[in-house]
C-alpha cells in the first residue's frame, strides 16, 4: 500500500470517530475574530460546564468559517446528526446549551443559526441557504472552521494531500506548472500576475537552495483572510507550498508572518510539525524522491516588509526595505538564491486545482479573472466576515445579499478596497464586478481582498486622512519621493481635515503624488497617491467644502489627531510655540 | 556579585539560545530577546550584535527599524487600540480618548504609576469585529468608548 492511502485510511477512521463516534462535537470558532469576540471565554464556560455535568463532548477550537458576525460560533454535533450552529454565544448562554440541545437533543429556547450536513434538523434553515453563504464557492477556505487545524489527519480525511499525492506520483514537474497555469490562477498578493508563469521563471534558475516563499505578512488593516487561512487550515498552505516546491524544483520554503499574530503563527507551526511526523514534509515525501523543508519566518512591524524584496531582506534579518529589481527574485532573491514569492491564497488554492483540474477552477469566475476572490468584508455593514465568491460578482452583491448591506437607517457613503494602497470609491462603485480588469480601470484594486464599508456618518476627507496617515507612518525611508512625499500628503491632507487648508492644496498634492508615482522605488510609493487620487475623483465636493468653506458636510472634521508617537517627532512641538504666544 | 546588568545579559544570552526556528539572524534574535525582556536595552543590542556576528551599529539599525521594538521597559500591562481604518470608522477615536482620560496620558507611553503601557495599533487583524483593543495581547472586539474605559479602569486599580 502507497504510503498515501495508508495515510488517507487512518485519517478516514480519525474523521469517522469523530463525526459518528458515540461522544458529540462541539467546534467553537476560534480565530482572531472569534477571540476577539470572547471565544475564550466561551470555551472555558463549555469546559466547566461540560465537566460539572460529568458530560463527554469532544471540544475543539476551530478556525473561522466566516461568518464572524456571528462570533462567537459555537457549534454541536449530536452523534448521528447535522451540525447546529448558534451564534453571538455568550458564556452565560452555555448552560442552557448544553442541557437544552446537548444533553436532551431539543431545540428550544435561543434560536440557532443554521445546521450543515445532511440530516435536517427540524425548523432550522440550512447554514448553506443563508445569504451569508449562498453566494459563496469555497475552495481555499474549504476547511476552514470546520476542522481543528492542528489535526492533519482531519485535513487529509476532507481531501487534503491528494493533490500532493497526483503530483508527485501521476504529474512531473512541468505538467504541475502547465495544470497551474493552465487554472489561470493569478498571483492574489495585489499584483494578479500568472501563478504558474512566476512558477516556471524559478524552474530554469539553477539550484539548490531554490525557495518558495510565502507573504503573510499582511499588514494591511482591513486585511485578515491570509492570516484567517493559516489559523483554519495551514495544511491548504503548507501542501500548496509542497505541491510548489516540486514544480519548480524548490529544496526549502519559508512562511512569512508578522511576530505578534500568535493564531496564526502558533498554528503554522503545529502544522508543520504534524505534517513532518506524518511523511508530508522532509525527505521523501510519501514515499517519493521528493524532499521539502518548510519553516516560519518571523517579521517586525512593518507593512512594507509584505514588499517582496523587503520580504527577503527581512528573512535575511536585515530592515525590510525593498531592493531594487532586476535582479528579480527567481535570478537572486534571499541570500542572493533564486526564489518565487506567493501569497498566502495564491499558494492556497494550489491543492485543489491539482487534485480537480485547471478546467474545474478555470470555469470558476469571469474573463482573466478565475477562481474566487477571498473577501474581508468589514465597517458600516450588518454582516461583517470573511468571505470566498466566485470572482465576477458585483460589490454590491458582496455589500448587500452577503454582508446585509450598511445598517438600518443609514446609506452607502464610501467603499474602500485592496488595502490603503488601493483607492476609495463612491456607492457608483457597488456595481463593479470582482474582476481585476475591471476593478483597476475604476481605480480600485483587489489587492488584498480587503472591502471596507463607510456609511453616511462618514467623511471621506476623515477616511483618506487615516489612510494617508498609515501610507506616511508605514513609508520605509530608504528612497525620497516616498519618504518626504508621504508627509507631505499628510501635512496638507490633515490641514484640509482640519478646515485650515489652502485653495492651492488640491494642485498641490496633485504635484506630490505624480512625483512619488514616477520616481519611488517600490510600490509603497508608487501607489501612494492613490487614497488622495480616487478620493478626490469621488469626494472632489466634500474635499472643496473642506477648503473653500471651512466646513464639514459629515459634521466629523476636525477630529483629534491620533496617531503613533513616533510618527511626528516634531510636529507637536512645531505647533506649541504658536499656540504659547496666542495665550494672555 | 551579578549587577542587574550581567543578570540582563544573561537572560538575553539564555533566549538567543533557545530559539527553535531553523534560521537564526539578527531579526530572529532581536525578536526573542524582546519577547524575554518586553524591550531592548543596550545589553541586549550588545549581545545580539555577539550572537549573530554583526556590528553593533548594524543591530542598532535593524532594532530602530521596526515599529514593535522598543527601548526601555514597558509597564506590566499593555493596552493596544487599533486606529486602522475600519476600527476608526467605527469609533476607534472615541475609544482612545476615554482609554487616554483613564490612564491619565495624552498619546503612547505609559501611565504615571508605571502599570500600563498604551500603544496603537495599525490594524489588530479582528477588524470584522471593529473596533477592537487588546489587553495583554487578549484581543476585545467591538468595544465601547464604555466598555474600553471599564476594561483599562480595572487595570488601573488592581
Ligand atoms: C508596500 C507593499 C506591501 C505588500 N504587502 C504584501 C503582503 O502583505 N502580502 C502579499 O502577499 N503581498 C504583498 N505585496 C505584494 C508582494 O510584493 C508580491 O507581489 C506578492 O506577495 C506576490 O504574490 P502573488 O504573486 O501570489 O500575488 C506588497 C507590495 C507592496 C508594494
Ligand atoms: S517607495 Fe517608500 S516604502 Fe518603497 S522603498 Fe521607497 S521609501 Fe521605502
Ligand atoms: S482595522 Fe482595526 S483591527 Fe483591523
Amino acid at each position: 500500500m502507497s504510503s498515501y492511502s495508508d495515510l488517507k485510511q487512518r485519517a478516514d477512521e480519525h474523521w469517522q470517530s469523530l463525526v459518528a463516534g458515540d461522544r458529540p462535537w462541539i467546534r467553537v470558532g476560534a480565530a482572531m475574530c472569534g477571540h476577539a469576540a470572547g471565544a475564550s471565554e466561551v470555551l472555558g464556560a463549555l469546559r466547566a460546564e461540560l465537566a460539572a455535568r460529568g458530560a463527554e463532548a469532544n471540544v475543539a477550537e476551530v478556525g473561522c468559517l466566516g461568518l464572524c458576525f456571528a462570533e462567537p460560533l459555537v457549534d454541536i454535533l449530536r452523534p448521528g446528526s447535522s451540525r447546529l450552529f448558534f451564534d453571538n454565544v455568550a458564556p452565560g448562554d452555555v448552560p442552557a446549551l448544553i442541557d437544552g440541545y446537548l444533553l436532551s437533543g431539543a431545540v428550544r429556547g435561543r434560536e440557532p443559526l443554521g445546521y450543515l450536513g445532511d440530516a435536517p434538523i427540524d425548523g432550522v434553515p440550512d447554514l448553506n441557504d443563508l445569504p451569508g453563504m449562498r453566494l459563496q464557492e469555497r475552495i481555499a477556505l474549504r476547511n476552514a472552521g470546520s476542522i481543528a487545524p492542528g489535526d492533519v489527519l482531519q485535513y487529509v480525511a476532507n481531501g487534503g494531500y491528494a493533490g500532493l499525492n497526483k503530483a508527485l506520483f501521476d504529474m512531473d514537474a512541468g505538467g504541475v506548472i502547465k495544470e497551474v497555469t493552465d487554472s489561470g490562477l493569478r498571483g492574489r498578493g495585489g499584483a494578479a500576475f500568472p501563478t504558474g508563469v512566476k512558477w516556471s521563471f524559478l524552474v530554469r534558475s539553477p539550484g539548490p537552495p531554490k525557495y518558495i516563499l510565502c507573504n503573510c505578512e499582511e499588514g494591511d488593516p482591513g486585511a485578515y483572510n491570509d492570516k484567517g487561512i493559516l489559523e483554519s487550515d495551514p495544511y491548504t498552505l503548507l501542501e500548496g507550498m509542497t505541491i510548489a516546491g516540486y514544480a519548480t524544483g524548490a529544496s526549502n520554503g519559508f512562511v512569512f508572518i508578522r511576530h505578534g499574530h500568535d493564531g496564526p503563527i502558533v498554528r503554522t507551526e503545529e502544522a508543520i510539525e504534524q505534517a513532518y511526523g506524518a511523511g508530508l514534509l522532509g525527505r521523501n515525501i510519501l514515499g517519493s524522491d521528493f524532499s521539502f523543508d518548510v519553516e516560519v519566518s518571523l517579521t517586525g512591524e512593518s507593512y512594507v516588509a509584505g514588499e517582496e524584496t523587503a520580504l527577503m531582506e527581512s528573512i535575511e534579518g536585515n530592515r525590510s526595505m525593498p531592493r531594487s529589481r532586476p535582479p528579480f527574485p527567481a535570478a537572486a532573491g534571499v541570500w542572493g538564491k533564486p526564489s518565487n514569492i506567493n501569497n498566502v491564497k495564491s499558494l492556497a488554492y494550489a491543492p485543489e486545482i491539482i487534485s480537480r483540474g485547471s478546467g474545474w477552477f478555470s470555469s470558476l469566475g469571469v474573463n482573466r479573472s478565475t477562481g474566487t476572490a477571498i473577501i474581508c468584508l468589514s465597517g458600516a455593514v450588518r454582516r461583517p466576515g470573511l468571505y470566498e465568491v466566485p470572482m465576477g460578482v458585483t460589490l454590491r452583491q458582496i455589500v448587500d445579499e452577503i454582508g446585509g448591506g450598511v445598517p438600518e437607517g443609514r446609506s452607502l457613503r464610501l467603499l474602500q478596497t485592496g488595502g490603503p494602497l488601493g483607492g476609495v470609491l463612491g456607492a457608483d462603485g457597488l456595481d463593479i464586478h470582482l474582476d481585476f480588469e475591471e476593478m483597476s480601470e475604476a481605480g480600485a484594486i483587489l489587492g488584498s481582498g480587503g472591502v471596507i464599508v463607510a456609511d453616511d456618518t462618514a467623511c471621506p476627507v476623515d477616511v483618506t486622512r487615516i489612510l494617508v496617515a498609515f501610507c506616511q507612518y508605514e513609508s520605509c525611508g530608504k528612497c525620497f519621493p516616498c519618504r518626504l512625499g508621504m508627509t507631505h500628503l499628510l501635512e496638507v491632507v490633515e490641514r484640509i481635515a482640519n478646515l485650515e487648508g489652502r485653495v492651492s492644496d488640491l494642485g498641490l498634492m496633485e504635484t506630490v503624488g505624480q512625483t512619488m508615482q514616477a520616481g519611488s522605488l517600490c510600490g509603497h510609493g508608487q501607489l501612494g497617491f492613490n487614497p488622495i487620487k480616487s478620493a478626490l475623483t469621488h469626494f472632489e465636493a466634500d474635499f472643496r467644502a473642506h477648503i473653500e468653506e471651512k466646513r464639514c458636510p459629515a459634521g466629523r472634521c476636525p477630529m483629534p489627531k491620533l496617531t503613533p508617537r513616533n510618527m511626528r517627532p516634531f510636529a507637536d512641538e512645531l505647533r506649541r510655540p504658536a499656540a504659547a504666544s496666542a495665550a494672555p | 556579585m551579578t549587577s542587574d546588568s550581567d543578570r540582563l545579559r544573561e537572560r538575553v544570552r539564555r533566549s538567543l539560545d533557545s530559539q527553535k526556528r531553523p534560521t537564526v539572524t539578527v531579526l530572529s534574535s532581536l525578536l526573542a530577546a524582546h519577547d524575554e525582556l518586553g524591550y531592548l536595552p543596550e545589553e541586549a543590542i550588545e549581545e545580539v550584535a555577539a550572537y549573530a556576528e554583526a556590528s553593533i551599529n548594524d543591530v542598532w539599525g535593524v532594532a530602530s527599524f521596526y515599529t514593535n521594538f522598543r527601548f526601555t521597559p514597558p509597564a506590566g500591562r499593555i493596552v493596544e487600540v487599533c486606529w486602522g481604518p475600519t476600527c476608526h470608522l467605527a469609533g476607534a477615536t472615541d475609544v482612545l480618548l476615554r482609554v487616554q482620560r483613564e490612564l491619565g496620558l495624552t498619546g503612547e507611553g505609559e501611565t504615571a504609576d508605571n502599570r500600563v503601557t498604551l500603544k496603537y495599533n495599525t490594524c489588530l487583524g479582528a477588524c470584522s469585529q471593529a473596533p477592537v483593543m487588546s489587553v495583554d495581547h487578549h484581543l476585545k472586539g467591538r468595544v465601547t468608548a464604555e466598555t474600553a474605559g471599564e476594561a483599562v479602569g480595572a487595570l488601573m486599580e488592581r
